[in-house]
């Protein structure tokens, strides 16, 4: 998945905007959004956290330099190096698809830091943290955790394109707000479901207003 | 104590047969944690595991582990069989829990 490759099929799904969160980096947010931009479309740039506890979280923000600022600490707690054989190769690309190396961190690792210090971290940089695909076992917070802690402040739960979001609701949406994102790892898997929101803007502090339903923002569907 | 012998041991249902049944298996590890896994499993043990989902069989090949038991009647997730297939990754079921599949083991290795 290139960055120009990714802004062409949100383009084709007629997205308006996209989190990129690879997994425990962010070192090709960037490029994506300058793809993206070029077709205006608007990135929200992030990383998907793998906690202590194996849980994937989102980190959703509006700058670049908030995910890598994150991504520092990420990669602080990150034992290990990538097996390009085994878990594939970990490319870094430009905004023109061309390739600036290959991240030999152990991206599919687990960083040393529980929820609590991920969650907040996130909000320590201002972004949102999203709970990943909670419908799936390996890796949603259910499946490892048994339960959503209650004091841990998500912003939002974000459920796979299995369910819909009224499905995602009824079964999780008790105590938070619920997306649907498509956790795309291939093009064709891009735009597969989404979540319309009313917005002023595609900004973090909009969306967080949106899953709060304040002050006239809300979810769509 | 060869996968074919553990499988008979063990009455498992192989759930994942690609692979080599001759291996001489080490030991178990038992853990549902896969960062746990990669770093304390030793080589050509058996990982039990509740765990189905495809990263399983990236850990099992990269720690050169002789097989996965999955406990409770679970299955492997579709990519996990796949890649398993590719990557001759045997993988067994067991309606027993975790704690009983160890507890046998653990005791043909005492002896």
């Amino acid at each position: 998945m290139s960055p120009r490759t990714i802004a062409a099929a949100a383009k084709r799904k007629e997205l308006d905007l996209v989190g990129i969160c690879d997994h425990n980096s962010a070192e090709n947010a960037g490029a994506v959004a300058e793809a993206a931009g070029r077709l205006g479309i608007r990135v929200l740039p992030g990383l998907e956290i793998t906690s202590r506890e194996e849980v994937h979280v989102l980190a959703l923000f509006d700058e670049v330099e908030a995910a890598l600022a994150l991504q520092e600490r990420v990669y602080a707690a990150l034992p290990g190096e990538n097996d390009p054989e085994v878990f594939g190769p970990q490319v870094v690309a430009d905004a023109e698809d061309e390739v600036l190396g290959f991240n030999a961190r152990f991206l599919a690792g687990a960083a040393l830091l529980s929820l609590d210090d991920v969650v907040d971290a996130v909000h320590a940089f201002r972004g949102l943290a999203v709970a990943s695909h909670v419908d799936r076992e390996g890796f949603g917070i259910i499946g490892q955790l048994g339960f959503i802690p209650e004091n841990l402040g998500l912003d939002a739960l974000e459920i796979s394109p299995r369910l819909t979001l009224e499905e995602g609701r009824r079964t999780y949406g008790a105590a938070h707000p619920v997306i649907a994102s498509s956790d795309a790892h291939a093009p064709d898997e891009i735009g597969l479901v989404s979540t319309s929101f009313w917005l002023d803007a595609g900004t973090v502090e909009e969306i967080s207003l949106a899953l709060k339903g304040l002050r006239g923002r809300r979810i769509l569907g | 104590m060869n996968l074919k012998d553990l499988a008979g041991l063990l009455t498992l249902n192989v759930l994942q047969p690609q692979g080599n049944f001759d291996v001489t298996v080490s030991g178990g590890y038992t853990s549902d944690l896969l960062s746990d896994v990669m770093g304390n499993a030793k080589e050509k043990n058996v990982w039990i595991t509740c765990q189905t989902h495809e990263n399983i069989v990236a850990v099992a090949k990269l720690k050169n582990l002789a097989a996965i038991i999955l406990v409770n009647g679970r299955k492997p997730d579709e990519a996990a069989l796949r890649k398993a297939r590719e990557e001759n990754v045997v993988i067994f079921g067991t309606s027993e829990s975790e704690f009983s599949i160890t507890g046998v083991l653990f005791n043909a290795f005492k002896k």
